[in-house]
């Protein structure tokens, strides 16, 4: 069985243990913010084929969100009617998209980390296997796609190499969050992270860019998005994303 | 950077296991990796491909316009180049 998002709104699993909702909600905000981040460059993508690609990137993404977010309860009130606190995504997938290079590396950061982390849950026989093993091969190409700019960024032009560069240093400080332990997940988060930093480094090196060095977490209000504390920007984000549901509730088209 | 400066690429998509390829259509890309992502992006979507070539547009040699009549027109009296002008004689069967 391999359900999709769309046939699995009413989550009636009989046999699987329930979803912990801590880390339901948790994954489900991650892709739905994520997603809907990326969704801001329809129309303002550097070429057409890009914004295609982003745009792809963003609806992979809200299948997940989709299903996770019905894991927990319903999905449109969730997406729409929580408060910016009620939200539990990590502060690095509400960054704002920045220059191209900062869209990249925040894909390249959470990409590889999602499918570590879907890789290991499809080895697992949880309530979140049957996604993962549907969306590993989704975040598989997430992240191709972010190493491939990484590298033509990074190994490109002297102005491609320092806003490349500018983008992974800015984005660093978020990335410690991703190894926080969710609500009852069955992960080995320090396998995650030791994965997660050697496929970095490689990539980093390859693209001829330098590893971070700074702190991976601990800055001020870095790393307590799982605890719904939020970057400014995400409020702003938030308004709207949740503007029209608000207006005019239940709208459809 | 914009697409003008990228090379435009011809992109064919074979749709079954089996089949040819097939001309999908065009975009740009700056260059092959990148031009099999964004193929893949673009007309593979609904599920339409299990392969995926690209080719620069520049590469390809393609029949002038100017040069359709010298091209194709002298084919098209020759009816006894194709199989039906030739009457099956009696006998054979299961041709």
């Amino acid at each position: 069985m391999n359900p999709t998002p769309a046939s699995t709104q009413a989550p009636a699993r009989a046999s699987v243990p329930a979803a912990p909702p801590g880390a339901a909600l948790a994954l489900g905000d991650d892709a739905l913010v994520l997603s809907h981040r990326l969704g801001e460059w329809a129309g303002h993508a550097p070429v057409l084929e890009e914004e295609v690609a982003l745009a792809n990137i963003a609806l992979d993404l809200l299948g997940q969100a989709r299903f996770l977010l019905s894991l927990v309860g319903d999905e449109d009130e969730l997406a729409y009617l929580r408060e910016e606190r009620a939200f539990r995504n990590v502060q690095l997938v509400e960054q704002p998209n920045g220059d191209f290079a900062h869209t990249i590396a925040r894909q390249l950061y959470f990409s590889t980390y999602q499918e570590l982390l879907y890789g290991q849950l499809t080895a697992g026989d949880g309530p979140f296997a049957p996604l993962a093993a549907k969306a590993v091969k989704e975040v598989a190409y997430h992240r191709d796609h972010a190493e491939h700019w990484t590298l033509r960024l990074g190994d490109g032009t002297e102005e491609s190499h320092r806003r490349m560069q500018t983008a992974l240093d800015a984005l660093w400080r978020f990335t410690g969050e991703l190894f926080d332990p969710l609500d009852r997940l069955d992960v080995d988060v320090s396998a995650l992270r030791d994965g997660w930093l050697a496929l970095i480094t490689r990539t980093v090196g390859q693209a001829t860019l330098t590893l971070p060095t700074g702190p991976q977490s601990g800055a001020w209000t870095a790393g307590a998005g799982r605890q719904g504390i939020h970057t400014e920007p995400f409020g702003r984000m938030l308004a709207e994303m949740q503007h029209l549901h608000r207006s005019h509730p239940g709208a459809t088209w | 950077m914009t697409s003008a400066d990228w090379p435009l690429w011809e992109v064919f998509v074979r749709s079954r296991r089996g089949l040819s390829h097939t001309h999908a259509g065009s975009l740009h890309a700056p260059d092959a990796a990148m031009a099999l992502r964004n193929a893949r992006d673009l007309y593979t979507r609904r599920s339409e491909g299990v392969s995926i070539w690209v080719v620069p547009s520049a590469d390809i040699t393609a029949s002038s316009p100017d040069e359709k009549d010298p091209f194709f027109e002298p084919a098209a009296d020759k009816p006894y180049r194709h199989p039906t002008f030739y009457d099956i004689p009696e006998g054979v069967r299961h041709l």
